[in-house]
């Protein structure tokens, strides 16, 4: 409808953009998970409060179930220090899977 | 802030007290609860309100309740997928529930309802429990095989299904402790800081000059301190869009 412009791209969107790219406000258009991750993982104190944040909750979790199967047996120590390693390699596994290799692709994580 | 007797208080402002007079006080109803219901009705109020107009060129207030909208559902169907669109209101609430616990936290004389662990807590299990019944009632039984990755070797079952256990019951932990920590290290800091322009105020005219220091600190302090409620609420809400993901599509 609007052919008559010439070189200039037809669609108002096409011209917005260029617009925005012209006036270097294209930089907010990327998509929400890097965006957070750009914004959270700028500084690198938020990405080591993540981390230790991930760290610490699992094993807070399973250190509360080591307790709470221990008291149930009356097995103090055992399940208690089985459930320390197993929080401790859920721990990695939380932040591997937070910052490790391959999930970077997608951009789901 | 009690700076009177070198004693620095910052931990007193998260204490809960009766609000609402002596009916507060019989039904144990707290500052805490009563920001929570300001901000429910500054939320239904925002929407109400804008989408009263019903411009086709929208108003201020329109505006905002359309860019409220339409961000979060954008990052409901980015994150989920075509599903996503069933968890938007629950995401939405979720999103601004936490939002103006942490602007409301700002103000002065009003109080952080997302500095409270139980409260977060309570969030997070909330939703924990609806992302595990959504994958339970889309995939069923096959839903256990979450804790088990395809191709993963037999004999490392006894491993790997504990870790994967482990690991997804503490994503409410995580999630919780992330949103508590950021609120209440932030208001920690303020009250902190707060109590050094008091105290060094107090030591004379020289101690009033320095004392601009920890104010201009504060200042500054104030600026992070709004970008981290809209970072935390935003972080919280997508890790459960994220999660439903997981819930969704299960790998």
């Amino acid at each position: 409808m609007s052919d008559d412009k010439g070189s200039r791209p037809t669609s108002f969107e096409d011209r917005l953009d260029q617009a925005r790219r012209r006036q270097g406000l294209d930089a907010s258009n990327s998509d929400p998970a890097q965006a957070g991750k750009g914004a959270a993982g700028g500084n690198a104190m938020a990405v080591g409060l993540r981390v230790g944040v991930e760290l610490v909750s699992a094993l807070v979790v399973a250190v509360a179930i080591g307790w709470w199967l221990d008291r149930t047996f009356h097995t103090l120590p055992v399940f208690l220090i089985v459930f320390v390693l197993l929080g401790g390699a859920a721990g990695i596994a939380n932040v591997w899977r937070l910052l490790g290799p391959g999930r970077a692709a997608p951009p789901k994580r | 802030m009690a700076a009177e007797a070198h004693a620095i208080d910052a931990l007193g402002q998260f204490a809960l007290s009766p609000a609402l007079g002596a009916i507060g006080a019989s039904v144990n109803f707290t500052q805490s609860n009563l920001m929570m219901l300001i901000s429910a009705v500054l939320i239904l109020g925002m929407l109400y309100l804008g989408a009263k107009p019903r411009a086709v060129v929208p108003g201020r207030l329109q505006a905002l309740a359309e860019i409220a909208y339409s961000s979060i559902h954008g990052m409901c169907v980015d994150q989920i997928g075509h599903e996503g669109k069933r968890f938007f209101p629950f995401i939405f609430t979720l999103f601004f529930f936490v939002l103006l616990g942490n602007l409301l936290g700002l103000l002065p004389f009003s109080f952080t309802y997302t500095s409270h662990i139980a409260v977060t807590f309570a969030l997070a299990v909330l939703v924990i429990v609806l992302v595990t019944i959504v994958a339970l009632s889309i995939h069923g039984l096959h839903f256990f095989s979450y804790f088990f990755p395809a191709g993963a070797p037999k004999l490392l079952a006894p491993l790997i299904i504990p870790v994967e256990v482990i690991s997804y019951l503490s994503r409410p932990v995580s999630l919780s402790i992330r949103l508590f920590a950021n609120m209440v290290a932030g208001h920690v800091m303020f009250a902190v800081f707060s109590s050094f322009i008091v105290m060094m105020s107090a030591a004379g005219v020289l101690g009033t000059i320095g004392a601009v220091g920890p104010l201009a600190l504060n200042v500054a302090l104030m600026g992070f301190e709004l970008l981290v409620a809209f970072l935390q609420a935003y972080v919280f809400s997508i890790l459960t869009c994220i999660y439903l993901h997981d819930a969704v599509h299960l790998h």
